[in-house]
């Protein structure tokens, strides 16, 4: 079949099976590889992306769930000043490590501060239990959102009282 | 020296964020086709026949197998007994048999299903229990002793016993194993993909086919994770892809999915831990026996190391005189197990942990007493001889967790609270039960042994046309940040700004062998080199341009400046390294890594240093468990580390963050469910790693005590975090639910079947009183 969809707010056309993943079409068809597939079956989150505005995991929806509907990719919200900002913040606070979850955690977290411009740490965690990360154990994505601006304490063993 | 200890945006970090940055299956490379793996559905079976129906398969389409093989039909790296591909026999499920290529993935997935493994199956050997019955000779085996052990024993007031069993942990990179191979016009092959070791894959290429080293070249890309699952398996599946692709005659990626990651690739090491150990009735130890058994899985791959580095750590952070740990590595139909965050020290130092617990119990005392009473000090012997120097923060890190968690009292509340409760089926009232658990560990930075000497790992710097310095290594950033931190080391040391430093990709045609991305070597060996060269090559242009000009300069900020006051005048760095360049000079160097000298290790003895350094820890967990299920939630934990020096406290804190989350899930709910071999759990929906909501709250505090071999006093981080979180859970538990934990992960059916079973821990009250009724009346 052929789908026609906007993407990063510019008109697409894909084509394929209609139960072609919509991950596949991104990255294969049209280059935005920036959704990753960790998992392929829903669990990981990596492959996020926003749909009419919506987070949805770009492995589970079939292209032909989406003729004329609006998806935009982290490339997209990359694009967009607030998205550089969120992404910036993001870097900032250490939320980065090895980055493959990163994508679908910052268009998960734009969609959610679209919401909700300050989420407390328990609306964070509850937004983004479905998306898995291996190396941060989430403390500093955590941090990154909700603005605490707590930092790593560093002190001296020398002073530490016996 | 300004840019240590402040914590810059990650350079790779947008990048990454953004979707920009390329990993390993995002290469875009026209013609690529792409390879799938058959692989054996047996544990342990006969290979009767492999059948390609070409029909069944997209045009082009064609399966390779170890009929194939151009060279020796082994994975080049302590030695090659692991098969490139199976050959005759299939040692565990998920083992290649054969390699199938076609012009798109779906067409790969065809011809994989063309084909048909005929076999026979064979008896298997599917767990450790197993194995030791079978009494076939170990893949590795060492040992370490020191002093007296059965005199002490014989004379020790204090004698307990404990078996303390750790399975597989899955790595779960969130990016699966992926490279892409393509042969150019002169008969060389290229490998790209996600690896922490390019040096090795190179090495591996260079053996199966048998190439000049000049003609193989291994090119990282950016790493989705790598927690040393990316260690060994990249040789394996670099091999396949190059053979795919010399035969297909173009580039051929091969992208493996989650399910086939999971089965297929290494994991850590299973261990059943006993412990005897002897003590003076104030809980002194006196003499610690240790007989440790790891799983190694169908084939050595890096068993020998991992089993050394966790025999070396058996003892934990603790001074006893008389020590003897026996290790083995015992064989069996699993996937090959191997390198994990910590490389076998996270299992042995579990049990010491668990072990020290039991004895505190015994003798009365809480687990923070007794730490208090054995950690070693600076001064103190390790049972290798090697004598602790000032850089020793056990018990700083002990009574700094300890204090800022308020752990003794908290702790001996909650064992009161627990005595004061009837127990049954279900305790209490079924409001979630609190407990807290503290652990104590240590970690050696950089290989083990020997290792670091032999390597010598140079790192090459040079000038550019521009005046930039370029530094070279083969290091990867899995996510650690020697992207951000090697610039941050490299311009302090020269006295170069940030945006005068440039580092190479590693790619093994431009940079030298520094060695594996590995053994949280990267940032303490690899960075003290990168330290030496950036500042002798700096010198270099320094001292030109001072003979030239005449007088005294200096190298500041990126500058070269003249005299010694405020005024005197200033030039940009590059450009006196491209007069320097113009002039004729030298703009490369190469320097090794020089290990401290006193640093020597008898790899027959086990005696000496094995370590450089290490870096020291205190856990403080706070669980929550539902008394009903007996599931187990982290609700906080407290690390207190000594790393040496900081130099970017986010990604440090980051490693410690991140490493104390994976402990946690190793102790709680991952878990590898193999049933005679074959898997029950393949896929993330059933292997189960924490998410937002299952991870707790994670304090960091980083102890400096700068250690003088590492780069402005840095000591390795990577693996430390992963030792301490499951001893602390585990006791944890124990606090809040006095049932006896001897296995992780401590699922409910695990905790259910030991309180069914009986095996509960005694109130500490009552232990304390047991022990010492003087002291309570």
């Amino acid at each position: 079949m052929r789908a026609r969809l906007t993407v990063n707010g510019a008109p697409r056309e894909a084509e394929g099976p209609p139960l072609e993943r919509l991950l596949d079409v991104l990255r294969e068809q049209l280059g935005l590889t920036g959704a990753k597939e960790g998992c392929g079956e829903g669990e990981c989150g990596a492959c996020t992306v926003l749909l009419d505005g919506r987070p949805v995991l770009s492995c589970l929806v079939p292209l032909v769930q989406c003729e004329g509907r609006e998806v935009v990719t982290v490339e997209g919200v990359a694009a967009r000043t607030d998205g550089r900002a969120l992404i910036e913040r993001f870097v900032a606070a250490g939320g980065v490590q090895c980055g493959a979850c990163t994508p679908g955690i910052v268009v998960t977290a734009a969609a959610l501060l679209a919401a909700e411009p300050a989420p407390g740490r328990e609306t964070l965690r509850r937004a983004l239990a479905g998306n898995l990360c291996r190396c941060t154990g989430y403390e500093a994505i955590l941090r990154a959102f909700t603005g605490d601006a707590e930092r790593p304490t560093v002190a001296s063993a020398d002073e530490v009282v016996r | 020296m300004s840019a240590i200890g402040h914590s810059p945006p990650r350079p790779d970090g947008f990048a990454k964020a953004s979707g920009a940055a390329v990993y390993a299956d995002d290469l875009a490379l026209p013609g690529t086709w792409f390879g799938a793996t058959v692989r054996s559905a047996h544990p342990h079976a006969r290979v009767v026949a492999v059948r390609f129906a070409a029909e069944l398969a997209p045009e082009g389409a064609f399966c390779l197998t170890a009929a194939d093989l151009p060279g020796p039909n082994g994975v080049q790296l302590i030695d090659d007994s692991w098969p490139v591909l199976a050959a005759g026999r299939v040692r565990h499920v998920g083992e290649p048999v054969a390699l199938v290529a076609a012009p798109t993935r779906l067409g790969a997935r065809q011809a994989a299903a063309a084909v048909e493994v005929e076999t026979e199956p064979l008896p298997a050997v599917t767990t450790l229990a197993e194995a030791a019955a079978a009494d076939v000779p170990p893949l590795a085996e060492c040992a370490l002793v020191a002093g007296d052990v059965d005199a002490a024993f014989a004379a020790a007031p204090v004698v307990v016993e404990g078996s303390w069993e750790s399975g597989h942990q899955e790595h779960v990179y969130i990016e699966t194993n992926a490279v892409t191979a393509w042969w150019e016009d002169d008969g060389g092959v290229v490998v790209h993909g996600s690896m922490q070791c390019p040096y090795y894959v190179h090495k591996a290429l260079v053996h199966a086919f048998g190439l000049p080293a000049e003609r193989v070249r291994v090119q990282a890309s950016t790493v989705g994770g790598g927690f040393g699952g990316k260690e060994d398996f990249p040789s394996l599946i670099g091999i396949h892809a190059a053979l795919l692709s010399r035969a297909a005659g173009r580039p051929v990626r091969l992208a493996y999915d989650r399910h086939e990651d999971v089965i297929g690739t290494t994991k850590r090491h299973p261990a059943v831990i006993r412990h005897r150990t002897a003590a003076a009735e104030d809980g002194t130890l006196l003499a610690i026996e240790i007989d440790l058994v790891m799983d190694g899985g169908a084939y050595r791959t890096l068993s020998p190391v991992v089993l050394s580095r966790g025999v070396l750590h058996a003892t934990g952070p603790y001074r006893c005189p008389n020590v003897r740990v026996r290790g083995r590595v015992l064989a069996t139909h699993t996937a090959p197990n191997g390198a994990f965050r910590g490389f076998g020290a996270p299992q042995t130092q579990l049990a010491m942990e668990r072990q020290i617990d039991l004895l505190a119990r015994r003798v009365g005392l809480d687990p923070l007493e007794i730490r208090r009473r054995n950690a070693v000090r600076a001064g103190d012997r390790l049972p290798t001889g090697q004598v602790l120097d000032e850089s020793t923060s056990a018990l700083e890190c002990l009574e700094r967790a300890a204090a800022r968690t308020g752990f003794a009292e908290r702790w001996r509340r909650i064992e009161a609270e627990r005595a004061a409760r009837p127990t049954g089926a279900a305790d209490g009232d079924g409001a979630p039960l609190p407990g807290l658990g503290l652990s104590l560990y240590f970690h050696g930075a950089g290989f083990t042994g020997s290792g670091e000497r032999r390597m010598e790992s140079p790192v090459g710097a040079r000038l550019l046309a521009d005046g930039r310095v370029e530094v070279l290594t083969a290091m990867t950033d899995m996510g650690q940040g020697c992207a951000a931190v090697f610039p941050q080391i490299a311009a302090a040391a020269g006295g170069l700004g940030e945006d005068g430093v440039l580092f190479a990709p590693p790619d093994t045609a431009r940079v030298p062998d520094s060695g594996p991305t590995v053994a949280s070597r990267t940032t303490m060996i690899v960075g003290a080199t990168i330290a030496r060269a950036v500042a002798a090559l700096a010198e270099r242009v320094r001292a030109w341009w001072a003979a030239e000009r005449g007088g005294i300069w200096t190298i500041e900020d990126g500058h070269l400046r003249f005299g010694d006051g405020v005024e005197g005048e200033r030039v940009p760095f590059p450009d006196a390294a491209r007069a320097f360049l113009a002039a004729g000079g030298d703009g490369e160097i190469v320097e090794r890594h020089r290990p401290p000298d006193w640093q020597r290790f008898d790899e027959e003895t086990y005696q000496g240093a094995a370590y450089p350094a290490f870096g020291w820890g205190c856990d403080v967990v706070e669980v929550a468990v539902d008394p009903d299920t007996l599931s187990v939630t982290a609700v906080a934990a407290t690390a207190v580390c000594e790393v040496g020096r900081a130099l970017h406290p986010v990604l440090c804190a980051g490693q410690i963050e991140g490493g104390t989350l994976q402990a946690i899930g190793w102790a709680t709910c991952e878990e590898v469910k193999l049933d005679g071999g074959r898997y029950l759990n393949d896929r993330l929906a059933t292997y189960v790693i924490p998410t937002a909501l299952d991870a707790p709250r994670v304090t960091v505090e980083l102890l400096e005590r700068p250690w003088e071999g590492g780069p402005f006093g840095a000591k390795g981080v990577g693996e430390l975090p992963m030792d301490g979180g499951a001893p602390a859970v585990a006791q944890a538990i124990e606090n809040a639910t006095g049932v006896a934990v001897t296995a992780i992960p401590a699922t409910p059916e695990r905790l259910w079947a030991a309180r069914e079973a009986g095996r509960r821990v005694e109130p500490f009250a009552a232990a304390a009183e047991r022990a010492r009724p003087e002291a309570v009346a």
